[in-house]
């Protein structure tokens, strides 16, 4: 089966006044129809500004994406024009955004922003988008939608507006949805909540999901294949059971290492710390990015740039690690 | 008064002279103000009635959802804000009721570490400057020279000696947080209150403070009041445990006890709801419904009875007060564990 999305070599820069700084610097990834990817990482890694890339919504002036391909469905999304980008985004490709309170606008009625999206993309009249907007609330399970559709965004709670978020990304039943951080503003048993709507819908609906986070966690609980990256580069990319299994790259199994477990006679140890910093992205990077960090670098690492390479031909996708060692570190 | 007694640690005593801070029946109510004249209209029952002791080099970790009253509790304990009711004591002495000058051989004994690092550090000062004011606020002839101690207050966080005469926006989240630390530690306080310190890092990040924390607390004794709504880090940080909703604490035990063992429907649904790192993890789980209803008119009874799936009659009237489970674990639940 082609591949839902395929992006090829992204690379989107920032312009800045200390000079360029490459947030994507050549990320490749497929998301199949019906497939959940994660992409996983820390502040700055670039898993944002990728999905911000696909969906074209950097304005130009702060970043562009200067090299690679975007593939949705067979379109290269690169290259069509913004007339063109509109009818892709909120009606084939969705996106949820972390904070929902400034995502939603504060001056327009829920009920109005959810059924503006069938207006605009399926060209319903007032009433029967209206009518459908009221249906999406009640799927997200607000409670009393008939009455609920007329409140703004400020009259509901933190998770209660990420329900109108989901509601307003999946009324036009999109292939593919994008949640950046879905849940990160939310209280665990709300983002409990929120994250078994967003699975049950997407059951139902048969979209592929790009779930963008940094909470493995969350990717362990819903993913089927994890991108991991670092420093605006694919580090590592695997089946969710692969990756958590056998682990290639230092720095995943550095991120692993450090998640604090909490579990009954844990404070005996202390937790694995991954020394240092993110590296500046607005110098250049030779070799391997995660090298002054690693414990495991040798001067090669120092030297030249890891490409990533298959560590194993899995049946449900190969395990790639771009690291020299890759393939010792998880045998061993 | 109820019967929420003071909590008893997990066998552990206090020794005579040393550090112990005790909290009983402390409340605090804000009054919401409306209207042309700015009449009370109502009150937020922020904390409602905690109690808890806390030791010399031990940690409690107040764990519980936004609204639950956890950082309320944290602000009164240093007498950051006044309680409605409810007192502090500090190795006896009760400092509820002192005065400002009184107070202040008593507030070099409690700091606090904010979470977020961006916010709590003036930014116009230096590192160095932001690290030497609580020694300026406490001068100390018996103190060799501050600036002496400052750099020793550097090296023990961690900070280069060389990064002193930075500004905080040339440091990264995790360094920032440690520069919050030097602060809290520069007058040897007793008790540190960290309200989520590691919220707003990363998680390799995280694992560098809470190391550092730990660390410290080993070599200085310190006792850490450690507020947080992430039960990796307090199952990591803690040696006891108290959850805290909408401004009571509804159970509390030893970290290993909590854990295995929990006994509140509410315990069980924050440990459930927290993602496990781990694909082969069993992923059936109690999923509450509904939000945290507000504190201005909390439900009758037990707070907990409108999300608890276990709840009968009795919990929409009767409010269930702490009762014991033996080994220093308390409950409030009208079931039967």
């Amino acid at each position: 089966m082609p591949p839902l999305l395929e992006v090829r070599d992204l690379k989107t820069h920032f312009f800045t006044e200390d000079g360029v700084s490459r947030a994507v610097d050549g990320v490749s990834f497929q998301v199949g129809p019906g497939e959940t990817l994660g992409i996983v990482g820390e502040s700055g890694c670039g898993k944002s500004v990728t999905a911000l890339s696909v969906l074209r919504l950097l304005p130009d002036r702060i970043g562009r994406t200067v090299g690679g391909s975007v593939s949705f469905d067979g379109i290269d999304l690169l290259k069509l024009s913004e007339a063109e980008m509109r009818d892709i985004r909120g009606n084939r490709i969705a996106m949820i955004f972390q904070e929902p309170m400034t995502s939603l606008n504060p001056v327009l009625t829920v009920g109005h922003q959810i059924a503006e999206a069938l207006r605009v993309h399926k060209g319903m009249s007032r009433e029967k988008a209206r009518a459908r907007a009221r249906h999406m609330l009640e799927v997200v399970r607000i409670p009393d939608a008939q009455s609920r559709i007329d409140d703004y965004p400020h009259q509901f709670s933190g998770g209660m507006r990420q329900r109108v978020m989901i509601a307003m990304a999946l009324t036009c039943s999109p292939k593919l949805l994008i949640a950046d951080e879905p849940t990160t503003a939310l209280d665990v048993t709300i983002q409990a909540q929120v994250l078994k709507l967003i699975f049950e819908l997407k059951e139902k609906t048969g979209a592929a999901v790009i779930l963008i986070t940094h909470d493995l966690g969350v990717v362990a609980e819903t993913c089927q294949r994890v991108v991991v990256m670092y420093a605006g580069r694919k580090v590592e990319e695997a089946s969710v059971l692969e990756l958590f299994d056998r682990p290639a790259h230092p720095y995943t199994r550095g991120l692993m290492a450090s998640v604090a477990r909490g579990r009954a006679g844990a404070r005996a140890k202390r937790l694995q710390e991954i020394p240092g910093l993110v590296p500046s992205l607005t110098e250049p990077i030779t070799g391997c990015a995660f090298a002054p960090r690693c414990n495991h670098a040798f001067d090669r690492c120092r030297r030249e740039r890891p490409n990533l390479q298959v560590v194993d031909r899995g049946e449900e996708g190969a395990h790639l690690a771009a690291c020299f060692i890759a393939s010792e570190l998880v045998s061993s | 008064m109820k019967a929420q007694g003071t909590i008893a640690g997990d066998g552990r005593e206090a020794l005579a002279g040393r550090f112990a801070l005790e909290v009983e029946g402390l409340k605090k109510y804000f009054p919401v103000r409306r209207g042309l004249f700015k009449r009370k209209r109502a009150e937020i029952r922020a904390v409602d009635g905690v109690s808890f002791t806390i030791q010399g080099g031990e940690t409690l970790c107040l764990v519980g959802e936004s609204g639950s009253g956890k950082s309320t509790v944290g602000r009164l304990v240093l007498r950051l804000i006044e309680p409605t009711a409810g007192s502090v004591r500090l190795d006896g002495r009760d400092i509820t009721r002192l005065g400002r000058e009184e107070m202040r051989p008593w507030r070099k004994r409690m700091q606090i570490v904010f979470q977020d690092p961006y916010a709590s550090l003036n930014p116009r000062m230096t590192a160095g400057r932001i690290v030497a004011e609580p020694l300026e606020n406490f001068p100390d002839r018996s103190r060799s020279s501050d600036m002496k101690r400052v750099t020793q207050l550097f090296e023990r966080v961690g900070l280069r000696a060389d990064t002193l005469n930075k500004y905080p926006f040339e440091f990264s989240g995790g360094q920032r947080q440690r520069l919050g630390l030097a602060r809290a530690l520069a007058l040897n306080p007793s008790l540190i209150v960290a309200d989520e310190p590691v919220s707003a890092l990363d998680v390799s990040v995280q694992a560098q403070v809470l190391n550092l924390m730990m660390d410290l607390q080993e070599d200085l004794k310190l006792a850490y009041l450690f507020i947080s709504h992430d039960l990796g880090v307090v199952g990591h940080i803690g040696h006891r445990v108290a959850v805290m909703y909408l401004g009571r604490i509804v159970e509390t035990a030893g970290k290993e006890e909590l854990f295995a063992r929990p006994l509140h429907p509410y315990t069980r649904a924050l440990l459930a709801a927290a993602p496990i790192p781990n694909p082969r993890a069993k992923k059936e789980r109690l999923v509450l419904e509904g939000d945290m209803p507000s504190p201005i008119a909390p439900p009758s009874g037990c707070h907990f009875h409108t999300r608890c799936p276990f709840a009968f009659k009795r919990c929409w009237t009767e409010e269930p007060v702490l009762r014991n489970a033996g080994a220093g674990h308390q409950f409030a639940c009208h079931l039967d564990p």
